[in-house]
């Protein structure tokens, strides 16, 4: 294996932001590569400041890179400009690590965090010079491999990878090492044989040892090829976030990314329940990261990268229950220009948290950022999102009394059983934000930014038809003509919301949409200056499938979905009834200090919650929209 | 306490812009546990000033860099010890080659020129034909969109010297190693007002070629300052009279 750089390094004056090739970060490390090593490439799909900052892709480059048996760099999709002038020299898809072809590397696994990035999946494998449909590649080309959040449903990929991994990956990534470095030794013999050996690798599912049968629109069958494969596929989870500690040595860039602070995870999984939200139910259950391990964790990564701020990650930082033990120990160092900024990206709606998020956010207050979802009580409990008027209100309050000018709030139109009462119940709840805010400051003011649901596999909102282009953009509309003065209104592309929706529960022959998007140049489709929707639906017209089908056609009970085979742990009975539940405007409590409703991932996966402390945080309503008592009984695991 | 700091930027590294150095310096200084001043008001910014901005992808030996130190360092022993720690929490390919008290005015108020040497992928003979042809010209000039208005400037009187026959042995080995095939030409260029840079030699030189087809590396091997009375290293000092480009050139 050689290093490309000598043939890259020449055109880098000539491309926009050249610091996203050159590797050489903090926390990078040097590769060896060796004999009896697997050579791995994690790949972003996005560009360097998108990816550098994905935590995942952060660990497994780590955990990885301390086997003795193997190997990882990493590699980021190029922008356009460099891969115009990289075509034109026939020069392939890199490592940033140490330049190397993505052709020479074993396994090259990608980072799925979106569903509008696939187009780009396809271009750097083919950049790379990998023949981009599994069946063409020969023992010798790199197995390819997907993960991530969008992984769990992996069909509109099926023809294009050779693996998925569902869910969690410190542990499943030294079993699929095992796997590549013996199937290696043994000569590399038929790709079919790595396949059988993989498939046998609990949380891992390989598309191409499935039949799947298709009756006009509908999935009427999947089935495995062979015995020893399995019918259903189940994540994996690890049961300790204590026992991975990582990163360790956290990837500082030399160039400015979207998330340029050190990041330190404090919990995984979610158990609030919001049933729009594929996040909170494919990471359960709730694992909690010890508040000393935490403490550790800050400190040496603020040591080791120099950065003076520190993001608290999970889906909802303020329920960690070590959260005032971390907090308050955070202190100045004489040496360091003051203490580092805390800063909570998910904060949850309510007056506790805020004055929280004002306890250790330093200097400038630029803006708070909430996320009601929805517009009135009634479609809260619809979504289970369960904060009250009062939450809202209260977080706002304490936001512009703490210094607070400017306050954000995320909303999504479209959702099930929404009505226009609903919608305008958006612009209803900033203006009463508004009128909060003017009695602190006359800058006072609020942005609503609106997303078009997409409805997601795993989830409970998983049979519902979402809203069209047109639905959308009469209730973004809806919103925009009813904000009143000091209200600003910012909204997601409703075109982009239809294709992701393509994209996240479509079935294996959306791939064939995929690659003539891709072929037709269609690449960045998160980014809205090359998203063309024209161009998808286009190709579906093309391929003859109707994106309605897909998109905004509710199904039903009986219907195979096209994940049907692959499981986050949820019974899907679980799910249906919440979706009726939803319907039926029907909240649901956090499972975290209520008793258990068997949604199936800790009684199947024999996990349980574990919580830092057995007092659940002050202040949290969801639920019932009642304060949670402090102290009694709760039925979790306590790590102290 | 005001220090005074000089370092290299070579290899891959050249490819991080100004601004991102910038920030990789403010992350340095608290990886090396050095505190700096923080200025007063809203939003504290460290008190750092850079000199000259280095065009992204070029390269350079005398880079500059004022810094308040808080606490200043207590012994001159401390000062020489400010480029080891230094050097060794920047990436590499950054070297801190040495630590002076820096005087009250700023180094951008100081420098008035610099010396750049650039790789050129053409034939030597042409290139030297090209360097002389520009060095008799009594004026050159060039056109650009700044601030979306059409500015057409005299880049000739800002060009003091421009040769192809200098000492290169200031050049890094990779320098020396993997540039041999091409011709090297020698520029000190004005930074005070006006300033040329070194693409802009290039279109002077090979008009209407794209510059980073022509010109492969660019290094800046000096700046200097006008001034007698200032900390002067690592700069040479000459008195402006010194440097009017229709005496001075030299002619490859």
């Amino acid at each position: 294996m050689t290093s490309l750089w000598s043939r890259v390094e020449p055109l880098l004056a000539r491309v926009r932001k050249p610091a996203r090739y050159i590797g050489c970060e903090d926390g990078a490390i040097e590769p060896r590569h060796g004999q009896g090593k697997v050579a791995w490439l994690l790949a972003y799909p996005d560009v360097y400041e998108v990816g550098l900052p994905n935590q995942g892709l952060q660990i497994l480059y780590e955990i990885l890179n301390e086997r003795p048996d193997a190997v990882a760099e990493r590699t980021y999709a190029p922008w356009v400009d460099l891969e115009a002038l990289m075509r034109e020299r026939g020069i392939p898809l890199f490592s940033v690590d140490a330049h190397r072809a993505a052709g020479d590397f074993d396994v090259i696994a990608f980072n799925l965090s979106a569903e509008l990035v696939y187009t780009n999946v396809l271009n750097m494998l083919d950049l790379g010079g990998i023949p981009v449909h599994t069946v063409r590649r020969e023992p010798s080309d790199p197995v390819v491999v997907v993960g991530g959040h969008a992984a769990f449903n992996p069909e509109p990929l099926a023809d294009f990878i050779d693996a998925a991994v569902l869910g969690e990956g410190e542990e499943v990534v030294g079993e699929i090492n095992d796997v590549v470095r013996a199937w290696k030794a043994s000569g590399r013999t038929s790709r079919e044989g790595l396949w059988r050996e993989l498939a046998r690798i609990p949380g891992v599912y390989v598309p191409s040892l499935y039949d799947v049968v298709y009756e006009g629109e509908r999935t009427v069958s999947i089935t495995p090829r062979f015995a020893d494969v399995p019918a259903t596929v189940t994540k994996r989870t690890i049961s300790d976030l204590a026992q991975w500690d990582y990163p360790r040595r956290p990837l500082a860039p030399l160039t400015e990314v979207v998330h340029d602070r050190l990041a330190v995870e404090v919990f995984r999984g979610c158990t609030r329940g919001c049933r729009f939200c594929q996040a909170g139910m494919i990471t359960r259950p709730v694992r909690e990261r010890p508040a000393e391990q935490v403490r550790t964790m800050i400190t040496r990564g603020l040591e080791r990268t120099g950065y003076n701020e520190v993001s608290l990650t999970s889906l909802s930082t303020a329920d960690f229950s070590g959260i005032e033990d971390v907090v308050s120990s955070i202190v100045p160092d004489p040496t360091a220009c003051g203490a580092p900024t805390v800063s909570l990206p998910s904060l949850r709606v309510d007056a506790f948290t805020v004055g929280l998020a004002a306890k250790v956010a330093s200097g400038r207050r630029s803006g708070l950022t909430f996320a009601p979802e929805a517009g009135t009580w009634r479609l809260r409990t619809v979504i289970n999102k369960l904060i009250t008027e009062a939450d809202l209100y209260g977080a706002v309050e304490s936001a512009f009394a703490n210094g607070w000018s400017r306050t954000k709030l995320y909303f999504l139109t479209g959702l099930p059983t929404e009505t226009d009462d609903d919608t305008r119940g958006i612009a209803e709840l900033a203006a009463g934000c508004v009128a909060i805010g003017k009695k602190y400051t006359s800058r006072a003011s609020v942005t609503v930014s609106l997303g078009g649901f997409v409805p997601k596999a795993h989830t409970p909102f998983q049979w519902f038809g979402q809203n069209g282009v047109d639905e959308l953009q009469r209730k973004i509309n809806l919103v925009r003509g009813a904000a009143s003065r000091g209200v600003q209104v910012k909204w997601h592309d409703p075109r982009a919301s239809l294709a992701e929706g393509l994209a996240s529960r479509g079935d294996r022959r959306v791939g064939r949409v995929i690659e003539r998007v891709w072929r037709d140049g269609g690449t960045f489709q998160e980014w809205s200056e090359f998203f063309v929707l024209d161009r998808w639906l286009d190709a579906a017209a093309a391929e003859g499938l109707p994106v309605e089908w897909f998109t905004t056609r509710h199904r039903t009970e009986d219907e195979i979905l096209p994940w049907q085979h692959l499981s986050a742990g949820l019974h899907r009975d679980f799910l249906w009834d919440d979706w009726r539940a939803s319907l039926d405007e029907h909240g649901l409590p956090d499972c975290r200090w209520t008793p258990c409703y068997d949604c199936g991932v800790c009684t199947g996966d024999g996990l349980e919650h574990v919580v830092a402390s057995p007092i659940p945080p002050a202040g949290g309503s969801q639920g019932t929209g009642q304060d949670l008592a402090r102290g009694g009984d709760v039925p979790v695991v306590v790590r102290l | 306490m005001k220090v005074r700091l000089a370092y290299s930027k070579v290899g891959k590294i050249r490819f991080l812009g100004h601004l991102d150095m910038a920030h990789l310096w403010e992350r340095a200084f608290r990886k090396a546990k050095l505190g700096v001043a923080v200025s007063a008001g809203f939003t504290p910014r460290p008190k750092l000033s850079f000199g000259l901005a280095l065009p992204t992808a070029g390269e350079s030996l005398v880079e500059v860099l004022d810094v308040v130190l808080d606490p200043a360092p207590s012994a001159e022993r401390d000062l020489d010890d400010l480029a080891p720690r230094l050097s060794a929490v920047m990436p590499a390919g950054v070297e801190v080659t040495g630590a002076w008290v820096a005087g009250p005015q700023s180094i951008q108020e100081d420098v008035v020129a610099t010396t750049w040497v650039l790789a050129i992928d053409r034939d030597a003979h042409d290139t030297a034909a090209r360097v002389a042809a520009l060095v008799a010209a009594p004026e050159f000039w060039i056109e650009r969109e700044r601030k979306g208005e059409r500015r057409r400037d005299d880049i000739r009187p800002g060009i003091f010297e421009l040769r192809t026959d200098f000492d290169p042995s200031v050049l890094p080995a990779d320098w020396r190693s993997e540039v041999s095939a091409s011709a090297l030409v020698e520029a000190v260029v004005t930074t005070s007002g006006r300033g040329v840079r070194p693409t802009e030699l290039v279109d002077a030189l090979f008009p209407g070629d794209e510059p980073w087809n022509v010109m492969s590396r660019v290094i800046r091997t000096h700046q200097w300052i006008e001034r007698t009375d200032a900390p002067c290293a690592p700069f040479s000092v000459r008195a402006r009279k010194e440097l009017p480009h229709e005496q001075r050139i030299a002619v490859g």
